[in-house]
């Protein structure tokens, strides 16, 4: 079976998934289809592939072999082309119940190749509480081949009356040697940085491969890693503060600029801008102005999230160091340091404090990103953290 | 032909008033027109300014000049390097880009040009004070001043409405207005920024940090503002005491990226903090911003809460 191979670690749930496959193909011609369902609910650690389970499956369904991997549906699906294939990614802060309510209404057609009409909902946590509310009708009773795909880091990210409404798929963190494997086979990345890669980004796939591939994450992983050292006195928590949020504004800069710009432009261009003509070429025409504040704020919304999501990474990384520190004071010489290479700084900072001084640096850590989902001034809360682990108490 | 340019609204009003003043002071038969930028319609202008059958003075004031259409812009324009000699015209323009090219081609065209700004400094609105006192023949003692500027505010026309109040309520016979009588009728803050607020509690003053927060809330500066103000006083003490020391004046200015002006300043207020209790103190105010942005009940009371904290750990080393 070509589609589940592609998932790293995951033998249970691709087990599950091809079952269910083979069930719904029995559905399609006419079958009982026992252990096929409407609603599926993809949850996992972060990184350990959930939407990429979620694909899988949906590739599963629409193909004639339930996921060969190489025959055109399959295909049309990896690349995201299929028509039956609903694909949603919030890119904001959140997912509104607007957006939700038109989602179910593209739902809710018939499947256009005659197999099934998927919506894939990564990053389903985001949608708010309205917009959960809002999915039950859909979720509970689709037409008889909808399925929905949700997918989420953990069952309690989504409301229960969503959650007892699903059926639950979940993933296993990967282990350190799967990763490894995969990105030294799949993505050619040579052995040892592979083994590093995997490592540092404890079962994290995607982590891992942007470390393995890109030069700029491994430089910014090595600048968070630095901070625990550099934090002598209050001056150098206020400068480190100042540069991990400068570092993820900049991300988000460049992520973001160019996208902008080209959305923008293409807005502009819908309401008549640059048209040529008579009576036209007037700037833009009614309801532009509108539009492009729209756009603007969904723009801003991406930014915000970009933003955060980068310090997240960072202050996960953080948490990370804090782990090896914490094994390192316990004597757990059976776990794996995910710092292998800072081997100097852990032992330093490892007899520099108490393991209780550890777990509450963590918790620092913790409260900070409690902090920034609470939408707290990011330069304020990360200060907040750079101080309390210089001198937890 | 005059343009007043400026966003000061009091004294382009002022200066308006003045030309047309003098214009009907030559001639009291004077017709005066008083019009909206906005709603000017093309051809106007030319009316009102062509020579009357019986040699009447016209005197055009238009105001909001940045909403002129292209049309009347142009023609205004074309005016001013022939103007009548019959009329007065008066142009308000805020400045701005909006309508520049009205301003750029009368002043081209050689009009005479007010400029009006906003005054930015408190020496400059103490200035305005006691000029305003002294044209009505009066004077002001400096603390006097400062206090019914403290009281008032910033805004021009309410310091202009309050100075020829004073003058009018206080008896005529004594030539200065005292601070007394600027106490009698004005008690209070206007204005109280957030970094009023972070250096009073900065600097271990609580009362008067509690005072000014209260006066800062009841006159509507957002919590938000004071709880980065405070976060910024803290950052500041931060930076300059955790600065190396082998630097001095310029060179550690240039160092911490501050002007020179607020490093000396930073460095008085550092006097009594110890890193523990900046340390303390940036969590209290981190506290403070999460109960701010909806994580407590009452933002006064989270933002009363962080002042005690910063001020307890002044000297708490």
């Amino acid at each position: 079976m070509g589609v589940f191979d592609d998932l790293v670690g995951q033998e249970r749930a691709a087990a599950l998934l091809s079952r269910a496959a083979s069930a719904a193909a029995e559905a399609v011609a006419g079958g009982r289809g026992a252990g096929m369902t409407h609603a599926w609910l993809f949850t996992g650690p972060p990184g350990s592939g959930r939407s990429a389970a979620a694909k899988a499956f949906a590739a599963a369904l629409l193909c004639p072999d339930q996921g060969c991997g190489h025959c055109d549906l399959c295909h049309q699906v990896a690349i995201g082309s299929h028509p039956d294939l609903e694909s949603v990614r919030p890119e904001g802060l959140s997912y509104s119940v607007k957006q939700t309510r038109e989602l179910i209404l593209r739902a809710a057609g018939a499947p256009t190749l005659g197999r099934w009409r998927i919506v894939l909902f990564e990053d389903a946590d985001r949608a708010t509480e309205a917009a959960a509310n809002a999915l039950l009708k859909a979720i509970e009773e689709p037409p008889p081949r909808t399925v929905w795909l949700l997918c989420t880091p953990s069952p309690d990210d989504l409301v229960i009356t969503i959650r007892s409404r699903c059926r639950v798929v979940t993933l296993a963190t990967p282990s350190t040697a799967a990763v490894a494997h995969v990105l030294a086979t799949r993505d050619g990345v040579p052995p040892d940085l592979a083994e590093f890669a995997a490592r540092a980004a404890q079962g994290h796939i995607g982590r891992a491969r942007r470390l393995a591939l890109d030069e700029e994450a491994r430089r910014r992983r090595e600048a968070v890693l630095s901070i625990p050292a550099s934090l002598t006195g209050v001056g150098e928590c206020v400068t480190a503060a100042e540069r991990l949020v400068k570092t993820a504004e900049e991300e988000a800069a460049s992520a973001t600029a160019e996208l902008n710009e080209t959305e923008t432009a293409e807005l502009r261009k819908v309401y008549g801008e640059g048209s040529s003509g008579k009576g036209l070429n007037k700037g833009l025409v009614r309801g532009g102005a509108g539009a492009l504040k729209e756009l603007e704020d969904k723009q801003k919304s991406r930014a915000t999230r970009i933003k955060r999501d980068s310090l997240d990474v960072a202050l996960l990384d953080l948490v990370v160091f804090y782990r090896d520190v914490l094994a390192v004071q316990l004597g757990a010489y059976d776990i794996e340091l995910a710092n292998q290479d800072r081997r100097a700084d852990l032992d330093r900072i490892a007899r520099a404090s108490t393991p209780e001084q550890t777990l509450r640096r963590v918790d620092a850590i913790m409260q900070c990103r409690e902090r920034l989902a609470a939408n707290v001034n990011p330069q304020i809360a990360v200060e907040a953290m750079t101080m309390a682990l210089r001198s937890p108490s | 032909m005059t343009l007043v340019t400026g966003d000061e609204e009091l004294l382009a009003e002022r200066a308006a008033a003045s030309v047309v003043a003098a214009a009907r002071a030559a001639d009291p038969g004077a017709e005066t027109h008083d019009l909206l930028g906005g709603k000017v319609e093309p051809g106007e202008l030319t009316r009102l300014t062509s020579p009357s059958l019986f040699g009447d003075r016209a005197v055009i004031v238009i105001r909001s000049a940045q909403d002129l259409a292209k049309d009347v812009i142009a023609e205004i324009v074309s005016y001013a390097a022939h103007p009548s000699e019959d009329a007065t015209l008066v142009l308000l323009h805020p400045g701005g880009v909006k309508g520049k090219a009205l301003v750029d081609g009368v002043k081209k065209a050689g009009a005479r040009v007010i400029t009006v700004s906003k005054l930015t400094k408190p020496a400059e609105r103490l200035d305005f004070i006691k000029s305003e006192i002294r044209s009505a023949g009066r004077t002001i003692a400096p603390d006097a001043a400062q206090a019914l500027l403290d009281a008032v505010g910033s805004d021009l026309r309410e310091l202009a409405a309050a100075c020829s109040q004073l003058v009018f309520d206080t008896p005529s016979d004594k030539k200065g207005i005292d601070a007394a009588a600027v106490a009698r009728y004005h008690r209070g803050r206007a204005e109280v920024s957030g970094f009023t607020v972070a250096d009073a509690a900065v600097e271990g003053r609580l009362a008067d940090a509690l005072e000014q927060l209260r006066w800062a809330l009841s006159t509507g500066v957002a919590p938000v503002l004071l709880v980065s103000a405070l976060a910024g006083g803290l950052r500041s003490l931060a930076k300059v005491g955790g600065a190396p020391r082998n630097l001095r004046g310029g060179q550690l200015a240039a160092h911490l990226g501050m002007p020179p002006w607020k490093v000396d300043r930073v460095k008085r207020q550092l006097n009594g903090w110890g890193p523990e209790g900046i340390s303390h103190a940036i969590q209290a105010v981190a506290t403070a911003d999460e109960q701010v942005k909806g994580g407590g009940a009452d933002p006064a009371y989270a933002l009363e809460h962080a002042i005690q904290q910063i001020v307890a750990n002044r000297t708490g080393r």
